[in-house]
């Protein structure tokens, strides 16, 4: 049963992890602690099918991933696949390991946008956090080519306890790179994420002078970049609406060809998850177990079940409700209707200064 | 951020920028505009509007084409059109 909301929705956007291979190491990844081995991964035509049945579902962009796509030799003919397949194609990456050629040829493949992740404006803080010495000198030198070749730019900056002071810099920066949108994106406790939370955590005073600052920089740069940013979960009255609703607007495929309603859903326990190696994208959207778990409001439990919000923010994210309560049913626990709402902030006042635990394969 | 902020000059040639089209999908049930990382339904005037901005015509030239098709009064259709660019050109979504 698919819950007072059944109608079937029709998906939006793909997210293509199209490897977990990565150069970099950020503590604040959100790809799970156990990561698909390259042996496992969708091969080029595998992933020309997805794209096609993907448009035929009516997704209209899918957003190529990982990992590091560009640890993918095939990058170029799984991107033009995309766009043949009709989709507008947005290539998310660290830019290590995409050379000024390659970027070029993925241009002329149709790509559409490109997204690349600054980890600080200060050089040697950013490399510290990648975990990859030169990573910043990089990430310049390919939002340049891209801007060079008129391929749209946004520029990813993860926030947290070790930057967050310089989000005004990183916004100035995201200006100098030539960027037409900046995602001031917290970083959000899942995976890797989660085992660094402590290390990651912001402070109260530091979320709040962030926030102002967002409001002060949209006005002085109305027109001429957009600038995205939410508060982040551990500090939020309202819980966010995780990925538009469970099975509502996108879908996810990892490395090995696994179909999740969001890209930390394998963190939750008893889910069964269908492949595209066995199941067309349709019959995965309908039928498959997982994304069937948590669509409508049927699975809700009290605040959730008759709250006038259910169906804005559908109870919130199901990972952290997981995460946080253990049971992947709960009313996101960063709602202040939940009732353990308070144990949100005592996690987020639990901070130490220790080493990263680097993402590693 | 500047005094044209209400105005768009006749001589103007609306375009979209590389990284964003406007596309039919009966899936989604109409006009979209696709753009970074966002999608915007059109509803379907916004889309005649937007389908106008090719980067050949003048806002001038659009507007009144507008006026005739639409057989609106030229004034009312400059309000309304210069509203919507200004909007979506705030947004990044269109160049003037």
């Amino acid at each position: 049963m698919a819950g007072n909301d059944s109608a079937l929705h029709t998906p939006l956007g793909l997210l293509a992890e199209l490897t977990h291979r990565c150069p970099l190491g950020c503590p604040y990844c959100s790809n799970p602690l156990a990561l698909d081995p390259r042996q496992s991964e969708l091969d080029a035509p595998t992933w020309a099918r997805v794209f096609n049945e993907a448009a035929g579902l009516g997704v209209l962009q899918v957003h190529l991933s990982g990992g590091e796509p560009g640890a993918r030799r095939d990058l170029v003919a799984i991107t033009a696949a995309a766009h043949a397949a009709g989709l507008y194609t947005n290539l998310i990456t660290s830019a290590v390991g995409i050379t000024a050629a390659t970027l070029r040829q993925l241009a002329d493949s149709g790509l559409d946008h490109v997204q690349i992740s600054i980890q600080d404006s200060d050089p040697a803080s950013a490399d510290r956090i990648a975990g990859y010495e030169g990573a910043f000198a990089r990430k310049r030198a390919l939002a340049a080519e891209g801007v060079s070749l008129k391929i749209p730019l946004t520029v990813n900056a993860v926030m947290h306890r070790a930057n967050i002071d310089r989000l005004e810099d990183m916004v100035a920066l995201a200006l100098a790179l030539g960027a037409s949108r900046v995602e001031i994106a917290h970083a959000q406790y899942y995976g890797w994420a989660l085992k660094n939370r402590a290390a990651l955590m912001p402070t109260a005073a530091q979320v709040k002078r962030a926030a102002a600052a967002v409001e002060q920089l949209r006005a002085r740069h109305h027109g001429e970049i957009v600038i995205d940013a939410v508060i982040p979960d551990y500090y939020a009255r309202l819980p966010k609406p995780c990925v538009g609703g469970w099975g509502r607007r996108s879908l996810n495929v990892t490395p090995g060809g696994r179909v999740l309603p969001c890209h930390a859903a394998e963190s939750l326990p008893g889910l069964e998850f269908w492949s595209v190696r066995e199941h067309s994208l349709a019959d995965i959207w309908a039928n498959s177990p997982a994304f069937n778990a948590f669509r409508g409001t049927d699975w809700m439990q009290e605040p959730c079940r008759s709250c006038a919000r259910r169906d804005i923010d559908f109870g919130g994210c199901r990972c952290q409700a997981f995460a946080l309560t253990g049971d992947a049913r709960a009313t996101d626990p960063v709602c202040y209707l939940a009732p353990n709402h308070h144990e949100v902030a005592a996690l987020a006042a639990v901070q130490e200064d220790a080493p990263y635990a680097y993402r590693r394969m | 951020m500047n005094d044209t902020a209400s105005t768009i000059a006749p001589e103007a040639r609306p375009h979209l920028p590389r990284g964003v089209r406007l596309v039919h999908n009966e899936a989604q049930g109409g006009w979209v505009l696709l753009a970074p990382e966002r999608v915007f339904k059109a509803d379907a005037i916004a889309a005649e509007v937007v389908k106008r901005c090719t980067g050949e015509a003048t806002f001038a030239a659009i507007v009144d084409d507008l006026a005739k098709t639409y057989a609106a009064p030229r004034e009312r259709i400059l309000a309304d059109v210069t509203a919507l660019l200004r909007g979506l050109a705030d947004k990044r979504l269109l160049e003037l």
